[in-house]
């Protein structure tokens, strides 16, 4: 009897031994996509990282993406994991302020990977000189079109403003709205404005205005106006946007009574859910308008980022390390139909969108996250909500424009 | 006074024992202390998270805030923006339009309620089935109503079809959305003040009905002076949770528009709701002020009905 008990203190010793140091290396993680795809492709990378470090015991928590928005703001400070999914840009921008996140410059300078393979995109990571996170993942924004519509009409790909502006009027005559779009959620409407900025006057004066730079009054952003009501009027966008959210709009594209569609790469598994094939969808870069301007392109990217509550920070730096390196990245991409950030990592050749994606963003001139990342959040809000103003009731651009003036004059302030 | 009932009872009996220990302080304000002892959890909750909340919002009020970082002391700041805000004069009429039009659930309900106040075979059914919006979740109701609306495919769209006509975006038309909502939002409501007048209508007293008909009242007669003020009490309970209910619509806007198009379906609490807690929010103080608002709006009703109660039971005594 006496024995027994004597075994059992010691095995419970043991016991709270190893579990001690299996504490020590814990790195528990949150990230933000329980959809298939991305859920696979994240797993599989973690499931590699647990391979190359044995003694690292990953915990791995998936929530949905709009529930990880509103809760990473309790987490960060209540109960911190080791590393979170978050957005670049902007968007990181009231947690490195508030000092949520960790400083990982070190580990951008030391590792050679990172430092040499990531000159791209490491401005978009970078705030107050200092880089804040490491990106897994982004994606090409461009114009997705109806190949089989095209064809039977005779269109080809437009490459300037003026083709676009023919394709729509003869999309239009044939019965078939140019443009599909749903502007319940706003953002959509974003990626249009973006898009005729960025051509209209370049990255520059569209970061100068998402950073509070330039009015929205001026004459170069009314010019940007001035061209979207112009495509508007050559048939433009379906009606009842208002009421659909991106999915919605999808509809009318799969069932022919709309061509074309300003949206992201992560659309095309969409498309291809609706009933479209390879062959019926196509991509081109969004056209020229102003001649000889340098082309920017929008290419939001996903990253991880480790918050400054993190126990494990050691563990946690090398995860993020090792998902940097070009295998991994090109292995997640592959998976979730994106492009590896990391300009080292293989890409998926079979993918059409993607081959034409990596073309489009390889060969920018400049970047841009998207206008709800560039922008702080509240102009951002006010910005899109003027869009898609603008979008129902063109006649209102004055009004529109001023009151968007006088939010940013607060804003920014 | 049931709760002072058996502390009572223990005193007295403890009196009667030959014999006792000197009273300590507690036995002797038993009977006083009895209720508020009963009174406390509720009290020291409702302190808590209603009346301590209430105060807190107001001084966040005054400041800067997103949350996160230091919170900025701007005075009266966010209340001269509000005056500002062409989104706030938006949100505060849609909200009067809520008021008024919510009410006709009211006289609807009531409608309804007489017409089902008879004994006809199957008539627990009927009830039944006319009580079921009320039952169902409000997220539901908005979203079957958002697909009603759909002029691609909703009902509303082949109605207007059929006449030959284009249907119109209900909830993507800015002068539309509001009527809208608010009708999807009858629904359920118009339900819920049945329920309350059938039950009323179980009360009414037979004999006081008789009289009338002896007096040769009838028809509009008989409702407008025999029915009606015997219905008062469940009246005023319906225009009681209705107007509360109007204030606080929430729940259908962000199911069916999220406030949009570009702002024209919000309503006070969604707006505060989006100020300062959705995706792009986070404006604390400014969130804050905007619930102050309708705080005080809402306490211009509660107080009446509160005071109108206070001399219900005055009266009654």
């Amino acid at each position: 009897m006496n024995s027994l008990f004597k075994t059992t203190i010691v095995g419970a010793f043991a016991a709270a031994l190893t579990l001690s140091s299996a504490f020590a290396g814990d790195l528990v993680i949150n990230f933000d996509d329980p959809n298939p795809a991305p859920k696979a492709g994240f797993e599989a990378a973690v499931e590699a990282f647990k391979a190359a470090n044995p003694d690292v015991n990953v915990t791995v928590n998936i929530n949905d993406r709009e529930a990880h928005k509103t809760a990473i703001r309790n987490f960060l400070s209540a109960d911190a994991p080791d590393i979170t999914a978050w957005y670049p840009g902007n968007r990181m921008a009231p947690f490195v302020d508030a000092g949520q996140f960790e400083d990982i410059s070190d580990l951008w300078a030391s590792d050679p990977n990172l430092s040499t393979s990531f000159e791209a995109i490491k401005p978009t990571m970078t705030r107050d000189g200092k880089q804040w996170g490491v990106p897994y993942s982004y994606y090409q924004w461009g114009v997705y079109y109806r190949k089989d519509i095209f064809d039977k009409m005779g269109l080809a790909e437009p490459t300037n403003w003026a083709e676009l502006l023919d394709v729509s009027k003869k999309l239009k005559e044939g019965g078939v709205t140019p443009f599909t779009i749903g502007t319940k959620f706003l953002w959509t409407a974003a990626g249009v404005f973006d898009y005729l900025n960025l051509r209209t006057n370049g990255y520059e004066v569209h970061n100068a205005l998402t950073a509070g730079e330039i009015k929205y009054t001026d004459p170069r952003i009314k010019k940007t106006f001035e061209n979207w009501k112009e495509l508007m009027d050559a048939g433009g966008f379906v009606d009842n946007h208002a009421t659909m959210s991106w999915q919605d709009a999808i509809a009318p594209f799969a069932n022919g009574d709309a061509a074309m569609y300003v949206m992201g790469n992560f659309s095309v598994a969409s498309y291809k859910d609706a009933g479209l094939t390879d062959d019926q969808i196509d991509f081109f870069q969004f056209p020229e308008i102003t001649p000889g301007l340098a082309r920017a392109e929008e290419a939001p990217a996903d990253a991880l980022f480790i918050p400054s509550g993190a126990k494990n920070k050691e563990d946690a730096r090398r995860f993020l390390a090792f998902i940097a390196q070009p295998e991994i990245q090109g292995e997640w991409n592959k998976t979730i139909g994106q492009l590896p950030p990391n300009s080292k990592a293989p890409i998926n050749t079979e993918d059409k969108f993607i081959v034409q994606g990596f073309e489009t963003v390889s060969t920018a001139s400049g970047l841009a996250q998207f206008f709800d990342r560039d922008a702080p959040a509240e102009m951002a809000k006010a910005g899109m909500e003027g869009f898609q103003e603008f979008m129902i009731k063109p006649e209102r651009l004055d009004a529109i424009l001023e009151r968007l003036d006088k939010i940013q004059e607060r804003v920014y302030k | 006074m049931a709760t002072a009932a058996l502390p009572e009872t223990e005193t007295t009996t403890r009196k009667a024992a030959p014999g006792g220990q000197p009273k300590s302080w507690y036995q002797k304000n038993r009977l006083q202390i009895a209720p508020w002892l009963f009174l406390a959890p509720a009290m020291l909750f409702f302190t808590v998270y209603v009346i301590a909340p209430i105060f807190q919002s107001m001084w966040i009020s005054f400041y800067a805030w997103d949350g996160l970082g230091e919170a900025e002391w701007v005075g009266l700041g966010n209340y001269s923006e509000l005056l500002d805000d062409d989104r706030f004069y938006t949100s505060l009429w849609n909200n009067l339009l809520w008021l008024v039009l919510y009410l006709l659930a009211v006289p609807a309900g009531l409608f309804i309620a007489l017409f089902l106040n008879q004994t006809v075979t199957g008539m627990r059914l009927y009830k039944s089935l006319f009580f079921f919006p009320f039952v169902i979740s409000q997220v539901v109701v908005g979203l079957i109503f958002s697909w009603f609306y759909n002029p691609n495919f909703g009902i509303v769209g082949k109605v207007w079809e059929f006449f030959g006509a284009v249907p119109p975006s209900i909830l993507g038309d800015e002068n539309f959305v509001t009527y809208g909502i608010i009708f999807a939002g009858l629904w359920p409501q118009i339900a819920y003040c049945m329920i309350l007048y059938l039950t009323g209508l179980n009360n009414v007293s037979p004999d006081q009905v008789e009289a009338g008909r002896l007096d040769g009242a009838k028809g509009w007669k008989m409702l407008r002076y025999v029915i009606l003020p015997q219905l008062w009490p469940a009246t005023f309970l319906a225009i009681v949770v209705t107007v509360i209910g109007a204030l606080r619509s929430f729940d259908m806007i962000a199911i069916m528009t999220q406030g949009g198009p570009y702002g024209s379906s919000n309503v006070l609490s969604y707006f505060m709701f989006e100020q300062a807690l959705s995706e792009y929010g986070f404006r604390m103080g400014y969130g804050s002020a905007i619930a102050v608002v309708l705080f005080l709006i809402m306490l211009v009703f509660i107080s009446y009905f509160l005071w109108n109660m206070y001399q219900d039971e005055k009266d009654g005594h």
